[in-house]
């Protein structure tokens, strides 16, 4: 690929995406959807003792639960409504090399999720930060100060982790090429893991499944205490995250690129 | 022709006939069918769960102690027994009842009262002193006043406040053949029939006596029962103290102590009379079998949310309003077809995932509690109506946002989210979840699968995850309803009033 070319797609891709009022919409509604559930969280949990074990960050960000519901539409539209107008072949037509049309695609994805998660993550934060040291997340019950580098940390792995995952759906949106069905296999992904985890009486069993797990990965990701009890480090959490997001990318490139007929998809 | 089109059933016909034709369609439907019985497996823990538990040392399994209903038990209490032939009363007057709670270790967190609520001794008539047989019992509590308890899961209040020495209990059983009634009274004059029980079980001599019995989580944990003017009608052979249940968990034997003084007998015991549900490992319920639900819900979501946002998708919809002109009868057509194909789906599925997660589950080592015919038939209904409300709900919100991934994404959203805050990220006052995720929103629903009852008389962990839920479980599924039933509402007003 060209310098040249590369550029031209990574333009075009940006004049598409931000001439059309769907992903501003989505990506408001990101912040819109997280930070008050955050809040919600916050103001129902209560620390009456030091022994109350509860992790601040976990709490703060419980918006994430939801959140990436929206993130994940984004990402499957991104790519889901070449297919459902018709205009993929308009897109391919102009830009015969698929990859780079489907790396333009997530490159520019990447950016503006990015930059709604963290406003996201950050207004989350500031929630907690505001409203749980008065529901007894004080000092006095070992919450030193909620900035600690682990609160950066936490808050950085869920920024991340909402990210990867509009990657991931972008890639389950190519393999599939159907916007319904790409998010129903992305959000059946997400909480089926966790929900199979959390039933299966098998401990070894449901351990794996929460390693494996994206929603369960990043969520070790966004943890400040108990690290030494998580079936994760956070950085390892993020990691399995990762592989997810670049899997899907993966699978989607490949059936992009050996696919004969693009305009197949059911749409 | 114009008969035809006028008639609705005609319209759900053709409804019909478009979600069938649709080859990706029925295969999602069929893989929501194959998705719930597939993962009764996942539940049942195959390996044995007891096998596998302290540090990777198998242990073997105990053999479930099961009562005269099959349910799995807990029965250890200290007994003063004596046998007793044919029908005839036990009376006794109750003045004291206290525990023994041993301290709690510096550092440890004390697992709140420590069950004082439910410490129970009082008098009963039991089929033999083995664990598991059949009973009948008059007792005081520690804070919910006299009861009747009979057969472990039976439960029902007699009078209110706390035993003591100026307040003293008066219990009293009669036996008259298979039925026991209990009666109390404050001052041994005036009587007031509390319950009775029917137990078939009993023979012509029965144990009878006094019993004490401790529920906690540990083993050192005793309580005390002192009681004064016991009266048998049968002839009187004089109080043996047994152990019934012999040891706790660990091969300790379990605390207990029977006192005879001038007029007084004390009785100490521990352990409990009841029915073993709640805590970690001790019962199974075969709602684990349904497990799968949440994993079929995904493809029929799916297909519901498509039904009409295809239609938008390549302008069908000009000519689906052209052929049945009055909007709200096509949406009602759309959500009679959904809604039959998600309730036959759920119904198919749930009927096999009962029968495959049976067998498995009774493998796994942990006592399966037994579901009476009534409360399968009713998981199994209500499965196939869970999913064909949620079917409904996809239609309805597909309608509204006209769009296929945010629909999708919104019912899955509203149904999945709930469940998952109520099992862990959620922080209440106390520690625990809270539940009103489930109360409030679709994922109510889910309490229609509940397959063992909770029971006020047991303090266990009642959670979603071992399969008890907040409401009662045709609540939570008109809660589902209602949430459907709005978005239709919705969803009607909207395709009347905008262009298709």
């Amino acid at each position: 690929m060209s310098v040249d070319a590369g550029q031209a797609a990574l333009h075009a891709e940006w004049t598409k995406f931000r001439t059309v009022a769907g992903p501003a919409w989505l990506l408001a509604g990101v912040i819109a959807l997280t930070v008050p559930v955050g809040a919600a969280a916050d103001s129902a949990a209560q620390c009456s003792s030091a022994a109350c074990g509860i992790d601040p960050a976990k709490v703060s960000f419980t918006g994430v639960y939801l959140g990436q519901a929206v993130v994940a539409v984004a990402g499957v539209l991104a790519i889901g409504n070449e297919y459902s107008t018709g205009m993929v072949t308009l897109s391919l037509t102009a830009m015969p090399r698929r990859l780079t049309w489907l790396f333009a695609k997530a490159a520019v994805l990447t950016g503006p999720v990015l930059i709604a998660a963290v406003l996201a993550v950050a207004g989350s934060a500031l929630a907690g930060r505001l409203i749980l040291p008065g529901h007894g997340f004080t000092p006095a019950h070992r919450y030193a100060s909620l900035t600690a580098a682990a609160d950066y940390r936490a808050a950085l792995g869920a920024a991340l982790y909402l990210t990867l995952i509009a990657l991931l759906s972008l890639g389950a949106a190519a393999a599939v090429r159907d916007s319904a069905a790409a998010i129903g296999l992305v959000l059946g992904v997400l909480y089926l893991f966790p929900l199979a985890a959390a039933v299966i009486s098998n401990v070894p069993i449901s351990r794996h499944l929460q390693q494996i797990g994206p929603l369960p990965a990043g969520l070790d990701a966004q943890a400040t205490t108990g690290l030494q009890n998580m079936p994760l480090t956070p950085w390892q959490g993020l990691g399995v995250v990762a592989l997810w997001a670049a899997g899907a990318l993966l699978v989607g490139a490949l059936l992009l690129k050996f696919q004969r007929c693009v305009t197949s998809g059911r749409g | 022709m114009t008969v035809e089109r006028e008639s609705f059933w005609c319209l759900v016909h053709a409804e019909w006939t478009k979600l069938r034709t649709v080859p990706g369609w029925v295969l999602a439907v069929l893989v929501t069918i194959v998705a719930i019985p597939a993962f009764a497996f996942l539940a049942a823990d195959v390996s044995g769960g007891c096998t596998q538990s302290s540090g990777g040392h198998a242990t073997a399994c105990p053999a479930p102690l099961t009562g005269p209903g099959g349910e799995p038990v807990s029965d250890a209490f200290y007994f003063a027994h004596q046998a007793v032939t044919g029908n005839g009363t036990i009376t006794a007057q109750v003045t004291s009842l206290t525990g023994q709670v041993p301290a709690v270790p510096a550092g440890e967190v004390a697992d709140g009262p420590g069950g004082q609520p439910w410490f129970k001794a009082g008098i009963i008539v039991k089929e033999n002193t083995s664990q598991g047989s059949a009973y009948a019992a008059m007792m005081v509590t520690g804070a919910h006043g006299v009861r009747m308890q009979w057969d472990y899961v039976n439960d029902t209040p007699g009078l209110a406040g706390n035993v003591s020495a100026a307040a003293p209990r008066w219990l009293r059983l009669v036996r008259d053949g298979d039925t026991i009634s209990g009666y109390d009274s404050a001052d041994g004059t005036h009587w007031t029939l509390v319950g009775t029980a029917a137990l078939p079980r009993l023979t012509s001599i029965v144990q009878a006596g006094l019993f004490a019995a401790a529920p906690s989580g540990g083993d050192s944990t005793t309580d005390t029962g002192v009681f004064r003017h016991v009266g048998l009608s049968w002839p009187a052979t004089g109080w043996t103290g047994i152990n019934v249940g012999g040891t706790g968990p660990n091969g300790v034997p379990l605390p207990g102590s029977l006192r005879q003084n001038a007029g007084t007998i004390t009785v100490t015991g521990s352990g409990d009379i009841s029915p073993a549900v709640g805590n970690t490992g001790s019962v199974d319920s075969l709602q684990r079998a349904l497990t799968g639900t949440f994993f079929g819900l995904i493809p029929l979501i799916v297909v519901a949310a498509m039904f009409i946002t295809a239609e938008y998708r390549r302008g069908l919809i000009r000519v689906s309003l052209t052929a049945a002109p009055r909007r709200g009868r096509l949406l009602a057509a759309k959500a009679v077809a959904i809604g039959a194909a998600g309730f036959a789906a759920g119904l198919v599925a749930a009927t096999l995932a009962l029968a495959l997660g049976t067998p498995a589950l009774r493998q796994s080592g942990i006592p399966l509690w037994p579901a009476s015919l009534p409360t399968e038939a009713r998981m199994v209904v209500g499965t196939g109506a869970l999913l064909a409300v949620a079917a409904v709900l996809a239609l309805a919100i597909g309608t509204i946002v006209r769009r296929s991934a945010p629909a999708i994404a919104a019912v899955i959203v509203v149904i999945f989210v709930p469940y998952l805050l109520a099992l862990g990220p959620l922080q209440g006052a106390n520690g625990e979840a809270p539940l009103w995720p489930l109360q409030i929103t679709p994922a109510a629903a889910l309490s229609v699968q509940q397959a063992i009852p909770e029971f006020s008389q047991v303090i266990a962990v009642y959670r979603p995850n071992a399969g008890f839920y907040p409401l009662a479980p045709w609540a939570g599924l008109a809660v589902e309803c209602a949430w459907a039933a709005g978005a239709l509402a919705l969803a009607y007003y909207l395709l009347r009033r905008r262009d298709a």
